[in-house]
């Protein structure tokens, strides 16, 4: 089969079979006001010569930030080998096969993947990945409304503790289909969703989001919140941080029966921050609404002969066969991400991650215990964290980030264009990546930048004569 | 050829009705929809209590090439699912118009029974389906 799908010779052939002029006439049905005029914002082609040249450019100012941002997206040990077995040639692929029979061995990867998710997450099925964490949640608050047969409304609860970003891919993708999320507002003084503050007559709803640890890297009360949704018949998604569940009690065990749909960022199994993509997402769910789980599935049998065999299964809920009712329409598997987070925790094992969590719960303790020391800095919220917390400053915080940049370092995620609430705000996140002195590092610079925006302030005070 | 058992009614998109005694109507698929699907592996069918207008998708119905949209020949309220085909979904490939009816209702007006496709009238629209 030759490379290029269709040469100028394949195009002209078969435009004449056909009998049309060019390619164009076979878009005359779009009306014109519909048409694109091309893409004006896209340079045109480039020499290989000249694009080895930009990217070199471009990668060389990629700086080596000593980093303690998260939000999302966490700096964690990757072992060599991880990348090193994922772009081998037989795996070196983004998508799921569809020629099944001759992809076993792709196939065997993301069962275990599968396998995996689901341990860790101790639900009874994962499909085999979706496109990103935030829009994971999209497809599960879709899935809830699918799956819950029982509510009349469209409404889904979602806490203000759950991503931002997640909360806006979400509204973007499901607005469409007439699902309503309602925000439910965080305790000031936990940084968590209340359950004492949860109404008594919700009314009817379709599911309960809860996100574990939360935005704030504060932990839920994922057990009172879980039996509160199910006993007014509604469903509970988790959003979760996969390295966390190594050391949290997993969704499927949280309350009396646990949560039913479970979705989240697959970025902290070994992918690289890499400037924020590609991560892939992750979907896991309870057996009684496999059915509605939307994506690729992979499952064992046996063949003719007794072998052991890997298929894609489940398949005919998908866009191929069922259109726009299809479980989903952007069920995009991130097919080489996940090949890489299967290697990832097969390399580091459950050891390994437990480990990785419990060093970052310890560096992020370690830290707020040392910013303690540091005047015109306080900790906000009182709940148990997970590996990321939220400090308030006492002066401009953007003044901070700045000349902790200029220093080299990334100093953590300002939250106040997200929750103009939390003025002078910073999330903060120390991974097990960062050592002793690497904690001490920034919390010196703190130090420094501190006294220093406070000599200047003064200096530029006017002088009572 | 399909059966087409003559005491029932049917609509175009293959389902079938039976007018019970007490007014309530049983529904299904045809066989002629059965054999086109293959085996069927999974059915979902509705809950009891729940109210569907005509025309309005109530069920699916999965075999292992294709899901598909089971429609509801008549308005009214579902006053019973067949509870057994979520174990065994190959009821409906080997009894169609018995043991594998999927869901009964009571209509809103029992009057729109007579309008449904007789057995006749169903075996012209599969002939026709069939070219």
């Amino acid at each position: 089969m030759p490379f290029i799908p269709h040469t100028e010779d394949d195009v002209r052939d078969m435009l004449a079979a056909i009998g049309v002029k060019d390619i164009e006439a076979l878009f005359d049905e779009i009306p014109k006001e519909l048409r694109s005029k091309g893409l004006t914002e896209v340079p045109t082609g480039l020499s290989e010569m000249a694009v080895q040249r930009l990217m070199a450019e471009r990668a060389a100012q990629d700086s080596r930030s000593l980093c303690f941002a998260g939000g999302g997206a966490y700096e964690h040990h990757i072992p060599s080998a991880v990348w090193e077995i994922t772009t081998r040639g037989e795996f070196y692929s983004a998508y799921t096969p569809y020629q099944a029979e001759a992809s076993q061995g792709t196939l065997q990867l993301l069962y275990e993947y599968q396998t995996m998710m689901a341990s860790l997450t101790g639900m009874d099925v994962s499909n085999a990945s979706l496109y990103d964490g935030a829009s994971a949640l999209a497809e599960a608050i879709l899935m809830a409304v699918r799956a819950n047969r029982k509510a009349k409304s469209k409404r889904i609860l979602i806490p203000r503790t759950v991503h931002p970003s997640y909360r806006k891919v979400a509204q973007t993708i499901t607005k469409g289909q007439g699902i309503i999320l309602e925000e439910l507002d965080y305790d000031v003084t936990g940084g968590h969703l209340d359950p004492a503050s949860l109404p008594k007559d919700p009314g009817d709803f379709v599911a309960l989001v809860i996100p574990q640890p939360n935005f704030f890297g504060v932990l839920e009360e994922v057990d009172a919140l879980t039996d509160w949704a199910h006993e007014h018949k509604a469903l509970v998604i988790g959003v979760t941080n996969p390295v966390s569940l190594a050391v949290l009690t997993p969704p499927g065990e949280w309350g009396e029966i646990g949560a039913d749909i479970v979705c989240g960022d697959g970025q902290p199994l070994g992918i690289p921050l890499s400037s924020g993509g590609p991560y892939f997402g992750f979907m896991c769910c309870r057996q009684d609404y496999v059915r509605q789980m939307p994506g690729r599935i992979i499952g064992r049998t046996t063949d003719l002969d007794g072998k052991p065999g890997f298929s894609l299964t489940l398949q005919a809920r998908e866009q191929h066969i069922r259109r726009s009712k299809a479980t989903s329409n952007i069920c995009t598997n991130q097919g080489l991400l996940v090949t890489a987070a299967t290697i990832h925790m097969a390399l580091m094992g459950p050891a390994g991650i437990e480990q990785a969590a419990a060093n970052s719960h310890a560096n992020t303790m370690e830290l707020l215990d040392k910013l303690n020391g540091v005047p015109g800095i306080k900790k906000l919220f009182d709940r148990p964290l997970f590996h990321e917390a939220v400090v308030q400053f006492d002066r401009p915080v953007n003044e901070v980030t700045q000349a902790l940049t200029a220093q080299g370092i990334v100093g953590g995620i300002m939250l106040e264009d997200d929750y103009p609430e939390l003025k002078n705000c910073l999330l903060v996140c120390a991974t097990e990546t960062k050592t002793e002195a690497d904690l001490i590092t920034f919390v010196d610079k703190l130090q420094q930048i501190s006294t220093q925006l406070q000599a200047t302030k003064s200096s530029a005070e006017p002088k009572i004569a | 050829m399909s059966n087409i058992p003559a005491e029932l009614r049917y609509t175009k998109s293959h389902e079938w009705v039976r007018k019970n005694d007490d007014g309530t109507l049983t529904i299904g698929i045809s066989d002629h929809a059965q054999e086109l699907l293959g085996d069927l592996v999974f059915v979902d069918a509705p809950e009891s209590g729940s109210s569907f207008e005509q025309g309005e998708d109530c069920a699916v119905v999965e075999s292992v090439k294709a899901a598909s949209d089971v429609y509801c020949p008549i308005s009214g309220e579902v006053v019973e699912a067949n509870a057994t085909l979520a174990d065994a979904p190959e009821t409906i490939n080997a009894d169609p118009y018995g043991d594998g009816w999927i869901f009964s209702i009571k209509p809103e007006d029992e009057g729109d029974f007579d309008n449904l496709m007789s057995s006749s009238e169903y075996t012209d629209h599969v002939a026709a389906d069939d070219h």
